[in-house]
């Protein structure tokens, strides 16, 4: 496994007016990894998230993505986002569009595919998870597991060098969860570098590299599952834990 | 019984075929369509474009200036009587032009503009601002998330408001004999100036405006219906 550092987070910090989501944020995620950020509502996990492709523009600190600040003035915020795809937690498809247009439309142009070219990838994904079937249909003719199932491919169209997740099963049924789930399982195991925002410890503890707990926006323990889950060292973490495992 | 009948017909022969008076009304009618026409996609350039920079300014703070001018030219047309518009752009702004048609385009498109603006930004607010960020998070710049994915819903949804603001832009145009333009209710107008029979003309002018006006909402239930059957 490479070691390669793809994102790099230098005390970031946001601010909604005068309340602070955030502060002083440090990470590195490399090439490869699976971080799975965890804690309490409210604690800022969505902000760091969004922060990590400017959804969000923070207030103090720098982001590096392959090496370029991502946070200076200068740099070309569309191109770096057509290498990070991120998941919504209530999808976001387009809803006048069938899911094939859904899917090829970003990379016919942004990455100015032809149009056989770009529905050629998007069927072979629709194929992964499964639902090649329903190509022609609208997004409101799907379950909410099958749209998430989409919105991840349609991600995954644009070829990123990372996928960002927020909460992309807390919006659904609970027999759904496992189709997403699984999934996410697939990519991590082809390597994608994924930073996912969830409240499915199981997976956490599956399939995460390293965990990253945080509370009142700030990072307050990051290691391996084992670590978090086995050890925590903070009161926090602990009564989160207790918490969420009951 | 046979009065009436000749009453009519001598009436008819009147105000219609003696002096080819018949010409006021279709050319008036086509004027007036015209003007409507032009007006109508002005208004929708102008509309459009106004709604996007009052929108972007809502939703991200951005663009004060442009947002404040737009504001002010919405309150100026909104707060003024369209004669007062179209006598004010004849007579002070283009003074120097004979084109009165395109005066009278000109002064409804402007006018219209405004409340198309307040119908198309309405449609863009109603849309999820998820939409918005999906559309970003793909590499799509401001404007293109706007066009490919935010003003394609936005627009489905005002398009019976548009629909409506059309027939309000027809029924408006009426007011054009002001500049000295014949449409269609100027020719009306002039045949019972001509005749001194007020019913004739007035009455058809009336009912070809009816006409138009019921065509036009036919279009726009039928697109309204279209819509709403198909929930994508
Ligand atoms: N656009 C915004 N404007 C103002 N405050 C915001 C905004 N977005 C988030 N916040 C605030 O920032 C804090 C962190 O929010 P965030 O959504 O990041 O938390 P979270 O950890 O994702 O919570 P949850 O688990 O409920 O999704 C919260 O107090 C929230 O109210
Ligand atoms: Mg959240």
């Amino acid at each position: 496994m490479t070691t390669e550092s793809l994102i790099r987070v230098e005390h970031l910090g946001k601010k909604f007016g005068e309340m602070k989501a955030l502060s002083d944020i440090n990470t590195e995620i490399k090439k490869g990894e699976v971080v799975v950020v965890i804690g309490p509502s409210g604690s800022g996990k969505s902000t760091f998230l969004r922060c990590l492709n400017l959804l969000e523009v923070p207030t103090e600190g720098k982001i590096f993505f392959e090496n370029v600040d991502i946070t200076d003035k200068k740099a070309d915020i569309n191109r770096h986002r057509q290498k990070m795809g991120m998941v919504f937690q209530h999808f976001n498809l387009f809803p006048h569009m069938t899911i094939l247009k859904n899917m090829i439309i970003a990379p016919m142009k942004l990455q100015k595919k032809s149009e056989k070219e770009a529905t050629d990838i998007a069927m072979e994904l629709l194929k992964r998870v499964g639902l090649e079937d329903r190509a022609n249909a609208y997004p409101s003719q799907l379950s909410g597991g099958q749209k998430q199932r989409i919105a991840i491919v349609r991600a995954l169209c644009m070829q990123p060098d990372v996928m960002l997740f927020d909460e992309p099963t807390s919006a659904l049924d609970p027999e759904m969860v496992g189709e997403v789930l699984e999934v996410m399982k697939g990519l991590a195991k082809e390597n994608m570098t994924m930073v996912v925002v969830t409240h499915e410890m199981g997976f956490a503890k599956e399939v995460a590299t390293r965990v990253m707990f945080m509370a009142d926006g700030k990072q307050v323990e990051e290691g391996t599952p084992k670590e978090i889950f086995e050890s925590p060292k903070s009161q926090r973490l602990k009564t989160f834990l207790a918490k969420v495992l009951f | 019984m046979g009065n009436i009948l000749e009453m009519l017909q001598n009436g008819f022969a009147r105000n219609f075929i003696t002096e080819d008076r018949y010409l006021f009304i279709v050319n008036g009618f086509f004027t007036t369509i015209q003007i409507t026409f032009f007006a109508v996609l002005l208004g929708i350039c102008v509309g459009f474009l106004i709604a996007m920079i009052r929108a972007t300014h809502d939703m991200t703070g951005k663009l004060k200036i442009p947002n404040y001018i737009c504001k002010l030219y919405l309150t100026l047309i909104r707060g003024t009587p369209t004669v007062v518009q179209l006598l004010m752009l004849n007579f002070i702004v283009f003074a120097s032009m004979n084109n009165k048609i395109m005066v009278a385009i000109l002064a409804f498109g402007i006018n219209s503009g405004a409340y198309v603006a307040e119908i198309v930004r309405s449609g863009i607010m109603s849309i999820d601002k998820g939409q918005m960020e999906a559309g970003r998070s793909l590499g799509f710049h401001y404007i293109q998330s706007m066009f490919y994915i935010v003003l394609p819903q936005a627009f489905k949804n005002v398009l019976p408001a548009l629909g409506n603001e059309m027939i309000v832009l027809l029924k408006e145009t009426a007011i054009s004999g002001y500049i000295a333009i014949q449409d269609l209710t100027k020719g009306g107008d002039i045949i019972r100036s001509r005749t001194y029979d007020a019913y004739f003309p007035l009455l058809t002018v009336a009912a070809i405006y009816l006409m138009i006006v019921m065509i036009m909402t036919y279009f726009v239930n039928r697109l309204e219906r279209r819509l709403r059957n198909s929930d994508h």
